[in-house]
């Protein structure tokens, strides 16, 4: 008898962006009842990769085939009626809604087509929780009053409430205590043994061990290694799948002498916010550049923005040329001469319907305004000097700032505070969305602007980042810094140990 | 979808920049696709009032009329227009225009003359405006809420002012600029403050930092936050711009009818709001024009003094507006899709 066909069966699935490749041809298979992991750094394409599973977003090729049929996922209640469930990292339930009606919704139980039969509603949610491992939430309660990892049990409970054969987790354990995560694994546990698939995303390593039974490596949107055993794969030949590089990032070289003389121009003392990071203290001087490499929970942006006044400090303060800063306010960290390119460009950054020249000028309009009257030829002057150092393409700064390509939209970002005069730069995941090529280019307008004077502060997910451009490195864990080191003391591996190390369940 | 954005002439350094060619090319290129279909609905409204009544709709004494009948409900479209590009709405404005003209036509204040009446109507606009800005920069509330509010109790306290009766205007110099006598070459003084508010409202939205801010804070208030802009400060700013707007129409109302009435401005804001979305603002905020406001405003008040001179009831009014709004809103999304 020929083997049983894989449950899913994904194969040459590419997505494009624009400006970014997201998949690269990626194969995938899963089994009835296993756990398949997916590993990768941050942008390796995972959650392209669960998106495109969950009918969110259409690959430009590729063919999904499902229990040995060729589908077309159009949509996610295409997906969901296939049995495919998606449990996302930011959980997608209503607040102010029941968890028996977020449980239900878009297939309430009803009565003659349409009075919604609350009461079985109810019923059968509890029966979920129940065999979830929380009878203790009442199905009536409103999902905004329950704690994160009850919201997730709902979350988990929704998918169970349709026939599910393929239940998708991203990161389920990212915001659950150590018994949570045990109850977590047992309920995956009786779901796998009655037939279901898990795809499993988790970056420790630990939990994979413990739970998974293949896993599947992705890298700059490729599969580089497809259903390993997730038991019995050497850690270091993981991570070394995890970080081998196809492209190799050019890095600018340092300068010959760190620049560890000199006063810090910014400093941070003992600045914290309650549940977000611990106190933290660090100094960056005139042309250096200080990284901060953690993964996503780590504290990394919630440190950038609260050191910019975005986000308002519990204790500690900032400052800059020895002077404090007024705590929680980016106008006073403006003025003093602080700037941040923030980790979500479109969103916290740019004003996509305007031009270049108005996105870049945004912070030193009134330089070139009397009385509020804009000289705009005078603003247009400035804004088109600060682009062309940058060698922002294309260096028209009529155009709206959306048709541009990502690296090009970080470059406007930075030629905002470059014009603005800045003296310290807050980089956040400054290559997000920036294609490989592009990178390299933005490496070395970052190395040049720190040589001509500029502190920069590096937040990235993406260690070898850090690494390749950072002067000084401090390695972040659960909002801790666990170490800090020069550079080139330091190599990927040790430092993916340092932060995958040890899980709460341990 | 994507335009090609290197034309090959950009590619030379001696490209004229916006601010170097002349203004004139600058303004007709700039009328955009949007702007020219506004003047092309209006040309036909011409073309149909001028067919259907050639001797009463193209009187001198009409297109007068509808110029003045404009005026009013054009300033508050203007103030309105800010507030909409920001992000934000204004339900109180026509409430603020009854509580101004009422407030402005008290028999005390008529003591004061015709400075008392414009200063007391301004005044009350910019406090209407200042409780609105308050309360949505500072106290947090979301502005449908707080403008609904401001609109209730604005109108209560101008029927608590008036108690229901038309106040009448006695003061010489405000009756005298509603003559015929003080027409400024044919046009009345009402139409040249709308001109006015139109021109300076246009500046400041296009050539100062004000316009910059309340474009920034409504295209992406994070955005604009994090780059330095006061979100907060510039959002009162904006409400108490809606304000004096509101200050300035009740002027033109009291100096129009003669009186201060509690059910003036009735609807305003749905006709502000109106005109403001055919000339193409986006009610999400961060673009709009003045311009497509104040071509929104002539298109409704011109189809409204058609219909009236066809004997046509104002429930058909409703309805024709009604339409409009959908085919302006209908055409914009497919111009939109396709630039």
């Amino acid at each position: 008898m020929a083997p049983q066909p894989p449950l899913l069966s994904m194969s040459g699935i590419t997505k494009s962006f624009p400006g970014v490749r997201a998949l690269d041809g990626v194969d995938l298979d899963v089994q009835a009842g296993e756990v398949h992991c997916l590993l990768g750094q941050n942008g390796a394409g995972k959650s392209t990769l669960i998106k495109v599973l969950a009918g969110a977003h259409q690959p430009d090729s590729g063919t999904i085939r499902w229990r040995g049929d060729d589908v077309t996922l159009r949509s996610p209640i295409a997906a969901m009626r296939l049995g495919i469930a998606t449990i996302y990292q930011e959980l997608d339930l209503v607040e102010h809604l029941s968890v028996a009606e977020n449980v239900h919704l878009g297939h309430e139980p009803t009565a003659a087509g349409f009075v919604v039969r609350g009461r079985a509603a109810r019923s059968s949610t509890a029966e979920l929780l129940k065999r979830l491992g929380h009878p203790e939430v009442d199905p009536g309660r409103l999902v905004g009053d329950l704690s994160a990892a009850q919201q997730q049990i709902v979350s988990m409970a929704r998918a169970l409430s349709h026939d599910v054969r393929l239940i998708v987790m991203d990161e389920p354990s990212a915001a659950l205590d150590p018994d949570e995560v045990d109850n977590l694994f047992r309920i995956v546990g009786d779901l796998t043994a009655d037939g279901v698939a898990v795809v499993y995303i988790s970056h420790r390593l630990e939990e994979i061990r413990r739970i998974g039974d293949r896993v599947t490596v992705l890298k700059d949107g490729r599969a580089v290694a497809g259903g390993l055993p997730a038991k019995s794969t050497p850690t270091s030949e993981v991570v070394a799948l995890m970080t081998g590089r196809n492209v190799e990032y050019v890095f600018p070289p340092r300068p010959a002498a760190a620049p560890e003389h000199g006063e810090p121009v910014l400093t941070v003392e003992g600045l914290s916010r309650k549940g977000e990071f611990a106190p933290l203290d660090l100094q960056v001087r005139p042309g250096e550049i200080v990284g901060l490499a953690g993964l996503v929970g780590s504290g990394r942006s919630e440190i950038l923005e609260t050191v910019y006044g975005a986000r308002k400090p519990d204790t500690g303060r900032v400052l800059v040329g020895g002077r404090p800063l007024r705590p929680g306010s980016v106008r006073a960290a403006v003025r003093a001469g602080l700037g941040l390119a923030p980790e979500e460009r479109k969103a916290q950054a740019l004003l996509m319907l305007e031009s270049v020249t108005r996105n870049v000028s945004v912070s030193s309009m009134s330089r070139f305004a009397r009385l509020g009257w804009i000289d705009r030829g005078a603003e247009l002057g400035a804004a088109r000097a600060a682009v062309r150092e940058l060698s922002l393409r294309p260096d028209n700064t009529n155009v709206p700032v959306r048709t541009l390509s990502g690296g090009n939209q970080q470059k406007a970002v930075l030629a905002r505070w470059l014009l603005r005069g800045c003296r310290v730069l807050l980089l956040d995941e400054p290559t997000r969305g920036v294609d490989v090529g592009a990178r390299a280019e933005l490496y070395a307008v970052v190395r040049r602007l720190a040589d001509e004077g500029l502190a920069v502060l590096l937040v990235s997910s993406e260690v070898p980042e850090v690494l390749g451009l950072a002067d000084r490195v401090l390695v972040l864990r659960e909002g801790r810094v666990v170490h800090t080191a020069p550079a080139r003391e330091l190599d990927e591996h040790r430092v993916l140990d340092l932060v995958m190390e040890g899980s709460p369940a341990s | 979808m994507t335009q090609n954005v290197s034309r090959p002439r950009d590619s030379t350094d001696k490209v004229p920049s916006a601010a170097e060619t002349p203004a004139w090319r600058a303004v007709l290129f700039r009328a955009d696709v949007r702007t020219l279909s506004l003047l092309g609905v209006l040309a036909v409204l011409i073309l149909i009032g001028g067919i259907t009544k050639p001797d009463q709709f193209l009187d001198t004494r009409n297109l007068q009329l509808i110029l003045t009948l404009a005026s009013v409900i054009g300033v508050v479209t203007v103030g309105m227009t800010f507030v909409i590009i920001s992000g934000g709405i204004d339900l109180s404005v026509g409430a603020i225009v009854a509580l101004a003209s009422v407030w402005a036509t008290t028999v005390a204040t008529q003591e004061y003359g015709f400075a008392g009446i414009l200063f007391t109507a301004v005044l009350v606009g910019l406090g209407c405006g200042l409780v609105n800005g308050v309360l949505i920069a500072y106290g947090g509330m979301v502005p449908f809420i707080a403008t609904l509010a401001m609109l209730a109790s604005a109108r209560g306290l101008a029927l608590q002012i008036t108690d229901g009766r038309t106040q009448i205007v006695t003061v010489d110099g405000v009756l005298d600029l509603g003559e015929r006598d003080s027409y400024v070459l044919g046009i009345p003084p009402l139409v040249l403050v709308f001109a006015a508010v139109t021109v300076i409202g246009w500046l400041v939205l296009n050539r100062t930092t004000f316009g910059r801010r309340s474009v920034a804070v409504g295209g992406n208030a994070e955005a604009a936050r994090l780059a330095g802009i006061d979100v907060r400060r510039q959002r009162l700013y904006l409400y108490l711009l809606s304000g004096l707007c509101c200050g300035i129409a009740a002027f033109l109302l009291i100096v129009l009818t003669g009186s201060g009435q509690n059910t003036n401005g009735n609807l305003y804001e749905l006709d502000a709001i109106a005109a403001a979305i055919i000339g193409g603002t986006l009610l999400t905020g961060g673009r709009g024009t003045i311009v497509g406001s104040v071509l929104g405003v002539l298109i409704f008040t011109t189809i409204t003094n058609i219909f009236a001179l066809n004997n046509l009831q104002s429930d058909v009014q409703q309805i024709a507006k009604g339409a409009i709004i959908v085919a302006a809103v209908l055409v914009q999304r497919r111009t939109a899709s396709t630039t």
